[in-house]
């Protein structure tokens, strides 16, 4: 087994700071753990002769598909807007997007 | 009249009310007290929505007194798993993120299933956003097993599998991933079956691994799953993967037996599993020879690897599918400074453990330079899985394993270890990477008294087969029983 192929903390924290996830030092740590044992589970798969195989996304061939272009009714927008956490004149409100010292 | 304590069918509970020999009223009513008496202990339910379903249950028997078909579900009480979206009603997803969301509009499965008179009496819990196996990583507490309330339901779908096998309601709807329909099916002694992908709509699903997830039923017995199967089957033009396809309703041939069927024993699923579902499966070949069935043993190789490539698949879906969960548009806000510190605030508060854990495993899987490796390799295996189906099915018409490894473990006793957790999945999970039915029928019980399920497997769109054996060997063991 190749160690330097291993996941580190260091990547846990960047792969977190992706998906918009903060985590403790103690997180990071116990979560290395945990993908690390996940990922060389999967390594039962990298040790197969894989070349050549296409890669399946899914089990029906995935096409377009269009609707006929006519109005049909729609989600009650009242409705939408009553279920976010905030909102003003028929949109979400967020907080700004830059800093917000502004 | 008095209705007695077994719990009846959902096909007695509609006839009866079609004729007239009980209300839909009195049903639902019964449902309820039997969910206030027991659900203190179970936690199948997240929420109750006993005003509605007495409402609804109202109407039914004001249909039947005009002499109108309230449909084949006519009056009966129907659990709902808590990711399938009901207008109005809160859909947690057993996660605190949702903060008690109300959807603005139904999932088509529940429309279907108002369409033919069943009545929604509650939502059920689940492991949050159905990552899980035990039901433990539910927001919300962990549900019980009936059987044993110091065991585990199984999971994700582990209140709706509880709901059922405690006579709480006839019928639950699932969702089926890597097994969470089947896998608490066997754990809790019912019916759980996974649709062919494509043939039950998941408009409405909140959507966990989407080339996986298909929704499903729970029942009592296997023709009650025929039942609800017909009610949610059928193309919907709001899934865009929902199958365009005349969708025969599967009733038809389920009491034909196994004469002449050629069933294959999955080998690869008969290392590492306790002795007692050893001798169920040699059991049930037994009864199955006994009726004609030709039993033979089969190699299906690629499926030693399909919990490696179906915990990089799901994640890495899954990590997509989740991004929506940001504090914008629904649930929980944590705020901050900015948008984005809002957003990192919202989801490191509103997500537990397990969604983080695979929210970060799909994150790394797709990440650059990793990808190949990871989820790449993962898409190739299965499209040897799908080939080794493909290849085992020109032989045998359907195929046969043990619905899980062991019977129900004890609360607590995986919950910690991610990965011995993913393992009581290996049975289930090839099925979804290929897109095929597969159900879990009881078979006995283990000598603590678990229940034991087996699973029946068959090529896509021939959902009417693993009914068809699943049925056979329901009646086998009833007879055996007397």
């Amino acid at each position: 087994m190749n160690n330097e192929n291993l996941i580190t903390e260091k990547d846990v924290a960047h792969v977190a700071a992706l998906a918009r996830l903060h985590l403790t030092t103690k997180e990071i740590a116990d979560f290395t753990t945990q993908l690390r044992s996940i990922l060389e589970h999967g390594r039962d798969i990298t040790a197969l002769d894989l070349a050549g195989i296409p890669p399946t996304s899914g089990p029906i061939p995935l096409e377009n598909v269009f609707r006929e272009d006519v109005a049909g009714s729609c989600i009650d927008k009242s409705e939408v807007l009553s279920q976010a956490p905030g909102h003003q004149e028929g949109q979400f409100l967020v907080p700004p997007l830059l800093d917000g010292s502004e | 009249m008095k209705l007695s304590d077994k719990p009846l069918s959902a096909k007695e509970i509609a006839a009866g009310i079609k004729n007239k020999t009980f209300s839909a009223t009195e049903i639902v009513r019964n449902s309820l007290s039997r969910i206030d008496k027991l659900d203190g202990d179970i936690h199948a339910f997240l929420a109750v929505t006993g005003d509605q379903a007495l409402l609804r249950a109202k109407e039914i028997d004001e249909m039947v007194s005009k002499g109108e078909d309230p449909g084949i579900l006519a009056g009966v009480p129907i659990g709902i798993k808590d990711n399938i979206c009901t207008r109005k009603v809160a859909t947690t997803c057993g996660s605190k993120i949702l903060n008690e969301w109300k959807p603005p509009y139904d999932a088509t499965v529940i429309e279907k299933l108002r369409s033919q008179g069943a009545i929604v009496v509650g939502k059920t819990n689940m492991d949050e956003f159905a990552m899980g196996s035990s039901t433990e990583h539910s927001a919300f507490g962990p549900t019980r097993n009936p059987h044993n309330i110091n065991c585990v339901p199984g999971g994700s779908s582990g209140g709706s599998a509880a709901s059922v096998a405690s006579g709480m309601v006839p019928l639950a709807l699932g969702s089926d991933t890597g097994g969470s329909i089947r896998q608490p099916a066997a754990f809790c002694g019912v019916v759980g079956l996974k649709p062919t992908y494509g043939l039950v709509s998941r408009y409405g699903l909140v959507a966990f691994a989407s080339s996986l997830d298909q929704i499903g039923p729970f029942s009592r017995n296997v023709e009650d799953s025929v039942l609800l199967s017909n009610a949610i089957m059928g193309h919907d033009p709001l899934d865009s993967t929902s199958l365009d396809i005349e969708t025969p309703p599967i009733k038809i041939d389920i009491d034909k037996g196994v004469k002449g069927l050629r069933i294959g024993i999955i080998s690869e699923f008969l290392e590492g599993i306790s002795p007692e579902i050893s001798k169920a499966i040699e059991l049930a070949c037994k009864y199955l020879e006994e009726g004609g069935g030709q039993i033979e043993s089969c190699s299906v190789p690629s499926v030693r690897q399909s919990l490696s490539a179906y915990y990089l698949i799901a994640p890495a879906e899954a990590s997509s599918n989740l991004a929506r969960f940001d504090g914008v548009r629904f649930g929980m806000r944590v705020d901050g400074k900015n948008a984005e510190e809002m957003m990192v605030n919202t989801r490191t508060a509103g997500f537990g453990n397990e969604v983080k854990r695979r929210i970060m495993l799909g994150t790394y899987a797709l990440s650059a330079g990793y990808y190949d490796a990871y989820y790449g390799s993962a898409q190739k295996l299965r499209t040897l899985v799908i080939r080794d189906f493909k290849s085992a099915y020109q032989k045998f018409d359907v195929l046969l394993s043990p619905t899980t490894p062991t019977t129900a473990f004890e609360i607590g006793a995986k919950v910690d270890d991610p990965l011995t957790m993913y393992l009581s999945d290996v049975c289930t999970i090839p099925t979804n990477l290929a897109g095929h039915p597969a159900i879990s029928v009881p078979f006995g019980h283990d000598s603590k008294g678990l229940p034991i399920g087996l699973q029946v497997l068959a090529p896509a769109l021939k959902d009417n087969l693993t009914l068809r054996v699943a049925k056979y060997l329901e009646s086998a063991v009833e007879k055996a029983n007397v």
